[in-house]
């Protein structure tokens, strides 16, 4: 059987061949194609990793906004509780100032009101005696002619008179 | 459509019946068929490269021949020695121990072999191969160093052949090698191609294809020698300890080495096994479609219904085979390249 002989002058053309195809292959071939496509796997997996980074700076961006809008909102609501209050303690002050202010004016009033009664009774009082008088004065002149006896007891009467008044 | 398809079919295997029953008139003038003739010749290397044989006249390419016998080195051309002819004492033996290889007459009368470094078939068919491997992959190499392959994506050449390589250095070499993969992947890479472009060449059945390269035992057992330095040679101190002093209890590596015989023996067995198996499997596959073919003769000459039947079988067979030889050439190369890359990973760990 032959067929399980190497032959010398294939053996040696066989190691010559694949030597010059190995030598070339190995310098420009095969590490050229490999280095360009681990390049770009390597350029693919960045722009990948790139893309998830960018992603998750989108989300950590969106989560700052929304907090930041949850903040605005509950500043807002509070300034807007805060004002509420404000107004309602003004108005109550005021009503209660209001409040105070009629009252005095009212008992103001009522003391004024008061002085001039008192003003008036007595004016009418004097008015009163001093009418009293001169009828007492012409119905006395009349009967009696102008004796002293009589004026002094006249006067009299008229002292007594304005002394209970005055009690 | 279907019916159309099986008219076709119909008519291409009539057709198929038409030569037979003409062979068999040529045929049966001539003795029988010699199929073992015939298969050694076609799976066997020669001096020349029958192309083919038209109205009884052989096509040859003659190839030039490199022989240094006892009278110096001579270089002639392969058709010098055709039909027996002789050159400086140099002829073709018809039979004997050297049967179809150059010999001279020594002195005494008996047939020697000088030494032959001729340019036989397998050899140009060797080169034609290595031409189309390089062509392909320095092209593709070419394509990568004028684009930008940041920004475009391959085409041409470099589409075909990409995918190829990456799946290759991928899946066999990284995966098998490990961390320092990229030393030994042109050599793998070179490898899977060669066998590969070597397969399929082989499978052509007409001029620069049908040698049968990678299913002869000397081109395998190169090629399984580059395994064995390559394992060997880069072999780190885990991997010798392994088979000089393995971890096994110690009467069975001292006082009788029998781990180590063992082991030293594994160490050749791996790439003898790696040089029969692309060899056996590719030489069978030849043999099998040649056979398939002689069939189709045999039958024609035992009648002409058996051979037309018979024609219509093996020619289904034929192109069955040759389906599965298109997935052999690729499994065998795919093989050879994955079991080197096995054996160089196992030298590597530890």
């Amino acid at each position: 059987m032959n067929l399980m002989m190497p032959e010398a002058g294939l053996l040696f053309w066989m190691t010559i061949i694949f030597a010059i195809v190995f030598f070339l292959l190995s310098k420009f071939g095969f590490p050229i194609i490999t280095g360009m496509v681990e390049k770009r796997t390597k350029r693919i997996e960045k722009a990948l990793s790139d893309a998830r980074e960018a992603e998750e700076t989108i989300s950590e961006l969106k989560a700052r906004q929304e907090e930041i809008i949850l903040a605005a909102k509950t500043e807002q609501d509070r300034l807007l509780k805060d004002a509420a209050k404000e107004r309602e303690a003004i108005i109550s002050r005021a009503r209660e100032e209001a409040t105070e202010e009629a009252a005095r004016i009212l008992s103001d009033a009522k003391v004024k009101i008061e002085q001039e009664k008192q003003n008036a009774i007595r004016q009418i009082r004097s008015e009163v005696a001093s009418l009293s008088l001169t009828i007492a004065e012409k119905i006395v002149r009349k009967d009696l002619s102008a004796d002293a006896s009589q004026q002094e007891y006249s006067q009299r009467l008229l002292e007594q008179i304005e002394k209970s008044d005055k009690r | 459509m279907n019916r159309l398809k099986i008219i076709g079919i119909l008519i291409v295997m009539g057709l198929l019946l038409l030569p037979s029953g003409r062979c068999r008139a040529e045929e049966s003038a001539s003795e029988g068929i010699d199929v073992g003739e015939i298969l050694f010749g076609h799976t066997g290397d020669s001096y020349g490269w029958h192309i083919l044989t038209w109205k009884g006249k052989h096509i040859n390419l003659p190839l030039p021949c490199i022989v240094h016998s006892s009278k110096g080195w001579k270089f002639f051309l392969s058709s010098a020695l055709e039909h027996g002819n002789s050159y400086e004492g140099l002829f073709i033996a018809e039979d004997g121990k050297y049967k179809d290889k150059i010999v001279e007459l020594s002195p005494d009368g008996t047939q020697i072999r000088p030494l032959d470094l001729s340019i036989t078939k397998n050899v140009c068919s060797l080169m034609i191969s290595s031409l189309i491997l390089l062509l392909l992959v320095l092209l593709t190499a070419r394509w990568y160093r004028r684009h930008d392959v940041d920004s475009e994506a391959p085409s041409g050449i470099a589409k075909l052949m990409e995918p190829l390589i990456v799946s290759i250095n991928d899946s066999l070499v990284k995966e098998n090698i490990g961390k320092d993969y990229r030393r030994y992947s042109p050599y793998l890479l070179t490898a899977f191609f060669f066998i590969l472009i070597n397969n399929l060449l082989g499978l052509v059945p007409f001029f620069p294809g049908g040698a049968n390269v990678t299913g002869n035992i000397a081109v395998t057992l190169v090629l399984a020698l580059c395994t064995f330095v390559a394992v060997n040679l880069f072999g780190n101190k885990h991997y010798w300890k392994d088979i000089l002093w393995p971890d096994v209890p110690l009467f069975l590596k001292f006082p009788i080495p029998l781990m180590q015989l063992i082991e030293i023996f594994g160490l050749f067995t791996k790439p003898i096994s790696l040089m029969v198996r692309l060899f056996a499997n590719i030489l069978a596959g030849h043999a099998m479609i040649l056979g398939l073919v002689c069939v189709i003769f045999i039958a024609a000459r035992i009648g002409p219904v058996i051979g037309g039947s018979m024609t219509v079988v093996t020619v289904l067979f034929g192109v069955f085979m040759n389906c599965l030889e298109l997935l052999v050439a690729f499994i065998q190369a795919y093989v050879f390249t994955m079991l080197s890359a096995v054996f160089i990973g196992m030298s590597r760990e530890g």
